[in-house]
């Protein structure tokens, strides 16, 4: 096959260099001591560049957002009304904004609430995705109802939706988790509660399709129960578009969370997250675009990088590749 | 080619003189753009400033403020007065004289039976009619002949200036809405949306919050105006993309309302395409203190009179500290620009009103500030950085609408207030659940459930007697009224509201202000109110277009009929 | 698959009925108003009187009632008199919006040619663009081909509309000049100028839309590639001799199809509900400001009509999805 001559494939230590076989996941097996799968995984991760970069600049974020402001220990709320609008400098490496607060702090602190709000909604969007999405595909009994459910939600208006529950839940919130804590909460499950159906939807189309494969008849002629039949043949199966649901719903949580807290429907307004310092920085697009550019690179490249810890993590989780 | 350019120059040549006369349609096409664009072109069926003002392209009333807030005679022949005896000794009734030649551009007659219906279709109890409160107390409208118009009040109104003034309350064709009184109103979507009216242009195609295309009205009762032979209306976008589609594209003459942040509209101007141009009101920034509890805890007693005062923002000592923290000139400075000047009053103008005993609010200081709460015994006994008031820390939620301008002063406030040892949480809501008055939402300005809240209030027209009468202890919103009521910071004096009865019962114009000025002083000195900034309209025209006198007694587009594009 | 299809459409009344009564409260129960928009100098006692007027107040069950029994059975026979000119329409009551006191459907309408031009034509760029790049991309794997898309389409995902438009307006609109940043609604394609005028105010707004689309478009199909791209079929195909050509486009782009067609189909209700902020940074004033407008001014008929029509979209394009899934897949059966 073409797209493999390029790729570094072949693991160092061990027996890796197998010929590939039909049944590569035994033949594997076979050759080894009993080892735990997931450094196999590993393994496998580790041979893909753009995964292993990926891995490296989240990292790098992370320590960015959240070791960052003890090294930089600006407040990322003082406003310095005299250094407003500044471009980058010593005092501020990244340029102020246009009450004078320091862009870089504000970056950091913008960072651990975005790259928050962004992971954990996209996980909670992932999971109740593909739990409804594989329990529709695989039991017929409940694909109606299901399905006719995503139908809601996706009708759903979804500002009108936001203002209900904002009025219904935020003060109860704010009592149990704190201001800052509450609206967290409320944004994530608003966040996730949304945008699960298009994950739903590919996921279930994917799992009617596979589970009429020759392997999977195969698996249930030998009397697999449905849990396992769900989670060893079906899920790795899926993972693509699951992987593909994961980095998109990234950037989508991100792009959400800012466009809640502009709508007054999020964060306080002199809370900074990555959304919201581009969002605010576009009118300023002429007179200082550094401050665009910041919050859009942060958004975009961590994205990416999450999109290429999925593909390796795809690859790496895929028996056939690993195999190899 | 040769022959084709010599004719014209010729042309050229005949028509140079004519322009310089300047006739009905000689400047071609207007652009204007309002990015919150109208609903309707019935004024009475919506009274937001948007539908208010395109539809002043087309009605017009029998008086209408010019840029200085002077009353100037628009459909009438002159501003009654006790003096030439338009308005009656008692102060009851107010008769006006129409224009002679006046007619609606269909070519009928404008006579007073339009008025007569105007005020029926308005005051319908079905028809919810939004300028209804400019017909309070108005008993009757009646036509003393068909140029003659009476309007009878009932009791002695010192300000008769109401009804039929100003472009709120504009005269409709009674031929044209005969069909569409009370309930029938919104059926009617034809004539709602192409009023006949006697003003300077003619509806050629109105779509719903979209855009409006207009053309001269034939039969203007100035032959050689307007200059403008046709004109579309856009809307749409936001205050930064009107302006820039004025200042940097020039695709648009005129942009409305661009409350944008100073310098990015400075920097606009400086590219030399467009004039910014302000105007003032009455519109004040302000801050209301919350004089009773918005504690969650005390359930559906919050913010309420049942529900006790404040523990603190009752104070006025906390008040005044809080308001001497402030620098009202940078907030200026950072999100009106031109649009906006520091104020100390509720009650700015017109100037007869405006108080002076305050000013000294202009200048921060919050050493003055911090001395002032020390010496009040008001300190920081724990250590945490914020002040306890006897045990409780003063930790406030500043609540506002959601716009960019609102939430840099409320950083900036918050900043100024920490440094008096003031904690201030703030929370921003979508400007229409923040207006919306719904009962069921806890986010309303009318509940305030919070300590601290900013908007902007004014009042229309230029006597204040209404918009004083707010601050009523009657007047304060609570659960038995649903929550309506213009007392938003909950001030109750029994001194104040005698000042309103004595106001409302006196019809000499000095007499009024002495007390309007006493009233502002009273309101502001209880720091229940802390105003920030007196707010004027801002608006961007394209270098090419003169005659524009913009107003904010009135419409901005009053005079448009002067409008012309200079060669 | 026919009786399947029957069945899911009878099915789908039902479903409908209870997705409009949720929206209907959740539009009814969200705190926005009516009179909110309007300035504070309007005393409350006006703004009851205004709310009294639109029937707000009314109870919910008979407004709902209300509503449905137009929308069911008014509205569609007025867009039959609309459409075929029989003098079939009922008089009286129509849906009436709040804020301009018009029937709703009109205004709907009235929106839906600057919609279907710019959300319409930028999806149908989205999916040109998508195919091919999501193909090659899978087919050269970690080619510079790929990267370089993976990259463009990650960054066209993550960069909000709110900036890309703006962005686009200040180099094309301000800087070059070359096309419009305010979007005509009143232009009216009559010959091949007035045609390119109406490209020339298009082709930001679709550019960046159709950037989005394609990049979500692409990944599903690139992802999906991939994953057959291994399968045995595939070898077995080129074991048999077959064309490079015929085993990639025929065999595995049919079974990559499933994902790819769930997503296309999920997204074409949302071409007609517009697109709310891209059509708000070029002003183009479609369904989607319609709708974003109508939240804003708490005007519960055009959001719980246009969420209506969007509900019965989306079920119908969701049953097609799974028709599609039928004839990609021969396998999938519902019966």
């Amino acid at each position: 096959m073409t797209d493999n001559a390029d790729r570094p494939n072949q693991p160092l230590h061990g027996a890796g260099a197998t010929p590939a076989g039909a049944a590569p996941v035994m033949e594997f097996e076979s050759y080894r001591a009993p080892r735990n799968q997931w450094w196999d995984v590993w393994d496998q991760f580790k041979t893909h560049k753009g995964a292993l970069f990926g891995l490296g600049f989240f990292i790098f974020t992370l320590l960015f957002v959240f070791v960052g402001p003890l090294i930089w220990t600006l407040d990322s709320q003082f406003i310095d009304i005299r250094a407003r609008n500044a471009g980058p400098s010593w005092a501020h490496p990244m340029g102020t904004d246009q009450l004078g607060r320091d862009t870089l702090a504000r970056m950091m602190a913008g960072g651990q609430t975005s790259i928050a709000v962004g992971l954990t909604a996209m996980l909670l969007a992932l999971f109740l995705g593909t739990l409804i999405g594989v329990m529709a595909g695989y039991f017929r009994r409940i694909d109606g109802l299901l399905m006719r459910m995503t139908d809601l939600f996706l009708a759903l208006p979804l500002l009108p939706l936001l203002l209900v529950i904002i009025m219904l839940y935020r003060d109860n919130l704010r009592a149990a988790f704190g201001p800052e804590g509450g609206i967290f909460v409320l944004i994530v499950v608003v966040i996730g509660a949304t945008s699960w159906m298009q994950t739903a939807r590919v996921v279930r189309g994917d799992v009617l399709a596979i589970k009429e494969r020759e392997f999977v008849l195969a698996a249930r002629s030998i009397g697999t129960p449905s849990h396992r039949m769900i989670t060893r043949h079906l899920l790795p199966n899926v993972m693509s578009p699951i992987m593909v649901s994961a980095t998109l719903g990234i950037a989508n949580a991100i792009i959400t969370e800012s466009a809640l807290s502009f709508l007054g429907l999020g964060f306080p307004s002199d809370f900074p997250t990555w959304g919201r310092l581009l969002f605010d920085a576009t009118d300023w697009l002429t007179q200082n675009p550094e401050r665009v550019i910041w919050p859009g690179l942060a958004i975009s490249l961590t994205v990416l990088s999450v999109n290429y810890i999925g593909d390796g993590l795809r690859d790496a989780l895929d028996p056939r590749i690993r195999g190899r | 080619m040769t022959r084709y350019s010599l004719l014209l120059g010729a042309t050229a040549l005949v028509l140079a003189p004519a322009a310089a006369l300047a006739e009905r349609g000689s400047s071609g096409h207007l652009n204007i753009i309002y990015w919150q664009a109208p609903s309707t072109l019935n004024p009475y069926l919506s009274g937001g400033t948007k539908e208010v003002e395109s539809a002043s392209l087309v009605l017009e009333s029998l008086a209408r403020f010019d840029d200085t807030g002077t009353m100037v005679p628009w459909l009438a022949e002159e501003i009654p007065t006790v003096d030439n005896g338009g308005v009656s000794e008692d102060l009851t009734s107010i008769t006006w004289t129409i224009g002679d030649g006046i007619t609606w551009s269909d070519g009928s007659d404008l006579t007073a039976a339009d008025f007569v219906f105007t005020w029926e279709y308005c005051t319908h109890p079905e028809g919810g009619c939004a300028q209804a409160s400019y017909f309070d107390g108005v008993t009757s409208v009646e036509a003393v002949d068909d140029g003659t118009v009476r309007v009878t009040f009932d009791a002695p109104t010192p300000f008769p200036y109401t009804a039929f003034v100003g472009s709120e309350s504009p005269v409709i064709q009674a031929a044209q809405f005969a069909d569409c009184l009370g309930a029938r109103a919104p059926e009617c979507t034809d004539a709602n949306f192409g009023p006949i009216g006697t003003g300077p242009f003619v509806v050629d195609e109105f779509r719903p919050n979209d855009v409006i295309e207009l053309s001269a009205n034939e039969n203007f009762r100035f032959p050689d105006r307007p200059y403008f032979a046709t004109v579309t209306f856009k809307g749409g976008g936001d205050a930064t993309a009107a302006a820039r589609s004025v200042c940097e594209t020039g695709e648009f003459d005129y942009a409305w309302n661009l409350q944008i942040d100073p310098t990015i509209l400075s920097g606009m101007e400086a590219q030399g395409n467009c004039t910014v141009v302000t105007a003032f009101g009455t519109s004040v920034e302000r801050l209301h203190m919350n004089q009773t509890n918005p504690d969650p805890s005390m359930g559906d007693m919050r913010s309420t009179v049942a529900g006790g005062p404040h523990p603190y923002l009752t104070d006025p000592i906390v008040g005044q500290a809080m308001s001497m923290a402030i620098d009202r000139a940078l907030i200026v400075e950072i999100g009106y620009g031109a649009g906006g000047q520091a104020t100390c009053n509720v009650l700015p103008a017109p100037e007869a009103y405006a108080s002076t005993a305050n000013d000294g609010c202009l200048v921060q200081d919050i050493e003055g500030a911090n001395a002032l709460l020390d010496e009040a015994g008001i300190v920081d006994s724990d250590g945490d950085g914020i002040r306890e008031y006897e045990g409780t820390p003063m930790r406030v939620l500043f609540q506002t609408s959601t716009n960019a301008v609102r939430q840099d002063t409320q950083a900036l406030i918050k900043q100024w207030w920490a440094e008096i040892g003031i904690d201030a949480e703030l929370r921003n809501i979508d400007a229409s659940v923040f207006f919306g008055g719904d009962p069921a939402s806890p986010d309303t300005f009318q509940k305030f459930y919070a300590d601290v809240e900013m908007y902007t209030n004014n009042f229309a027209g230029v006597d204040p007697q209404a918009y004083m009468a707010n601050w009523l202890c009657s007047d304060i919103p609570g659960p038995d009224t649903q929550w309506q009521g213009a007392n938003i910071q909950r001030f109750c004096d029994p001194a104040y509201d005698e000042l309103v009865a004595e106001m409302a019962a006196t019809a000499d114009l000095e007499e009024r202000g002495r007390i309007a000025r006493l009233q502002n002083d009273m309101l502001v000195q209880s720091y229940s109110i802390i105003p920030l900034v007196h707010r004027g309209g801002v608006s961007a025209h394209a270098s090419t277009i003169e005659g524009i006198l913009m107003s904010d007694w009135d419409s901005e587009l009053w005079n448009i009929m002067d409008w012309r594009r200079a060669e | 698959m026919l009786t399947y299809t029957i069945r899911r459409l009878i099915l789908a009344i039902p479903t409908l009925l209870f997705i409009s009564f949720i929206i209907f409260l959740i539009v009814k129960l969200s705190p926005s108003d009516p009179t909110a928009g309007l300035p504070l100098t309007i005393p409350p006692e006006v703004r009851e009187q205004i709310r009294q007027s639109l029937g707000v107040n009314d109870p919910i069950l008979i407004q709902y009632f209300k509503w449905l029994k137009l929308m069911l059975w008014d509205e569609p026979l007025h867009l039959l008199e609309g459409w075929t000119g029989l003098n079939v329409a009922p008089d009286g009551a129509r849906i009436i919006s709040y804020q301009t006191r018009s029937p709703v459907m009109e205004l709907i309408m009235q929106r839906m040619p600057q919609t279907l031009w710019v959300v319409g034509t930028s999806y149908i760029v989205g999916i040109l663009i998508a195919l091919p790049l999501g193909i090659i991309s899978a087919y050269k794997q970690y080619s510079i081909f790929d990267q370089v898309g993976t990259f463009v389409s990650m960054v066209g995902f993550s960069v909000p509309t709110f900036f890309t438009g703006v962005l686009f307006i200040v180099i094309f609109a301000v800087n070059l000049g070359w096309f419009p940043s305010v979007y005509n609604t009143t232009h009216v394609v009559t010959d091949w100028p007035s045609f390119v005028v109406q490209v020339k105010q298009i082709i930001m707004p679709v550019m960046v839309l159709g950037l989005y689309n394609a990049s979500q478009i692409s990944r599903y199909m690139r992802a999906s590639m991939l994953d057959n791209l291994n399968q045995d079929y595939v070898r077995t195909a080129r074991a048999k001799g077959l064309n490079e050509k015929v085993v990639v486009l025929v065999h595995v782009l049919r079974n990559s199809m499933i994902p790819v067609v769930t997503v296309i189909a999920l997204n074409i209700p949302a071409v007609f509900g517009g697109a709310i902020i891209t059509e708000q940074v070029f002003k183009v004033n479609g369904i989607g400001q319609l709708l974003i407008i109508a939240i804003q001014g708490g005007d519960v008929p055009v959001v719980q009509t246009v969420s209506f029509i969007f509900a019965v979209l989306i079920v119908l394009f969701n049953l097609l999805a799974d028709v599609l899934y039928g004839v990609l897949d021969p396998r999938i059966r519902y019966d």
